[in-house]
């Protein structure tokens, strides 16, 4: 804290997002988790994860997210959602629906579980299995029909890039078909797997602004039967997002292997380190930390943010990012016009479209292996190419 | 979507949850990876939407929770005025 700066009020941890694994029979090229997930050390334990809800519910954490991986393919899913349930947790099943069945949806809702997720690849088969690396499509569409028989609120999700962008409007429809409640339309956010492999998916300009008209003609036509977000694409933005509402204000992730994060992201960044649940308590670790409070508020920042009237809506952007593309977290986000290093992020979103074929490198253990190795070797040569 | 009267009995949406919440000294609305912090009206209000009692009946449970308020209009038509905006938001539904 510098002299005559306001003492900075660290609030409750709202939302807590239990990654219970990495496991996941899906291989989706834009996936979140780390490329490195491969190398992870065992996942908690039942208990180790009972303790965890329990201590950020007494910090105030309301919001509950069970991710991954695939959370379904932890056996103990439904005794952590009962205690969710009792602890009064909202506790929301992020999932690609593979690895439940018409019984184990009715027993998710007898345990208390309060709202489930569904993404889709595509709306339609073929791409739909392609991207998921998987037969999964068909499986999808019969798991929706459960959710919704059950009686839960459903939202489907559909991560979108240069592949699938296009086909917003049928997203929409076999959402509408489907009874969902809510559709989220996210443009993909290129971390981990999406940035490995962000030449190949981020979609050219003129797909974007088709796709932002289709989603509120949508959001038009649905409005008395369900409610449409649109993530949108921030490289071909002039201000950042506000990521996680600023480090450490309301978001708190658990790695499956118990590492506490400001963002699910934040683990690729250097010079951190993260603390574990296994050593500490959530408390220490939320108020504590040396993680959780370096770019907390707004002391850390350095110009163009430190005296941006914008800085308090943005909190300076995403951290990671700031990192990938200028190879120092402390930065101003390049998406924002005033970055010095807006440039890369411009540069990087005009070429969409334009660049040559390339492979697509799918989410398994085989690439996590490989492309750790190729992204350190990117790293000792400087920052990351993004030409 | 009919209009609120004061015969009509109202209830939260089945998409949602209301609770009170000591961390943040207020009543709030969970839905699907959501959250809306309520004022102290509002989660009084809301509170009171339980499929049971008609409009006006809230109406008269809250000006006997806010008699400074009683002598006028005014918390009638301010109470009105949040359930047809909760309505329209779709947090309440009527039975």
């Amino acid at each position: 804290m510098k002299a005559g700066s306001a003492p900075f009020r660290i609030s409750p941890p709202l939302w807590l997002l239990a990654e219970l694994t990495y496991a996941c029979p899906l291989q989706c090229p834009y996936c979140s988790n780390p490329l490195a997930f491969a190398r992870h050390r065992a996942e908690l334990d039942t208990a180790s994860w009972l303790r965890v809800l329990r201590e950020a519910r007494a910090l105030g954490a309301c919001q509950l997210g069970f991710s991954g991986g695939e959370p379904l393919t932890r056996s103990d899913l439904e005794v952590l959602i009962a205690e969710a349930r009792r602890l009064g947790y909202y506790s929301n099943l992020i999932t690609s629906g593979i690895g439940m069945d018409a019984r184990r949806v009715a027993a998710l809702r007898n345990a208390g579980l309060d709202h489930i997720q569904i993404s889709f690849q595509a709306s339609e088969p073929v791409l739909n299995d392609y991207l998921a690396g998987t037969q999964a499509f068909a499986h999808k569409l019969e798991m929706a029909r459960q959710v919704k028989a059950n009686g839960f609120p459903m939202v489907l999700c559909f991560v979108i890039h240069r592949h699938n962008i296009e086909q917003i409007e049928l997203f929409c429809e076999l959402a509408s078909r489907l009874g969902a409640d809510y559709v989220e339309l996210a443009n993909t956010q290129y971390h981990g797997w999406a940035w490995l492999n962000r030449q190949t998916l981020l979609p050219s300009r003129s797909q974007l602004e088709q796709a932002e008209a289709t989603a509120q003609r949508c959001q038009q036509r649905y409005a008395s039967s369900m409610k449409i977000l649109y993530v949108i694409a921030d490289y071909f933005e002039q201000r950042p997002k506000a990521c996680v509402n600023g480090w450490g204000s309301v978001f708190l992730d658990i790695a499956p292997d118990g590492t506490a994060l400001p963002c699910h992201s934040a683990a690729e960044l250097p010079g951190l380190s993260f603390p574990n649940v296994r050593n500490a308590s959530l408390a220490e670790i939320w108020r504590d930390s040396a993680a959780f409070n370096r770019f907390r508020g707004f002391d850390w920042m350095r110009e163009p943010c430190r005296s941006c009237p914008e800085k308090h809506k943005d909190f300076g952007g995403c951290r990671c990012q700031a990192y990938l593309f200028t190879g120092d977290p402390s930065n101003a986000d390049p998406v924002c016009a005033k970055s010095p290093e807006h440039q890369r992020v411009a540069a990087l979103a005009n070429a969409a479209g334009n660049t040559p074929a390339r492979p697509i490198r799918f989410r398994n253990s085989c690439n996590s292996r490989i492309f750790t190795t190729a992204s350190l070797s990117d790293r000792l040569k400087g920052r990351p190419r993004t030409g | 979507m009919a209009a609120l009267t004061m015969q009509t009995i109202i209830q939260l949406a089945p998409t949602y949850r209301l609770q009170w919440e000591q961390a943040q000294d207020a009543y709030v609305l969970l839905y699907p990876e959501g959250m809306v912090t309520l004022n102290t009206t509002a989660g009084e209000i809301l509170a009171r939407c339980d499929g049971i009692h008609s409009v006006a009946e809230i109406i008269a449970d809250l000006q006997r929770l806010y008699p400074e308020a009683d002598a006028t209009a005014q918390l009638t038509a301010d109470v009105l005025e949040f359930m047809e905006v909760a309505h329209n938001e779709g947090w309440l539904c009527a039975i």
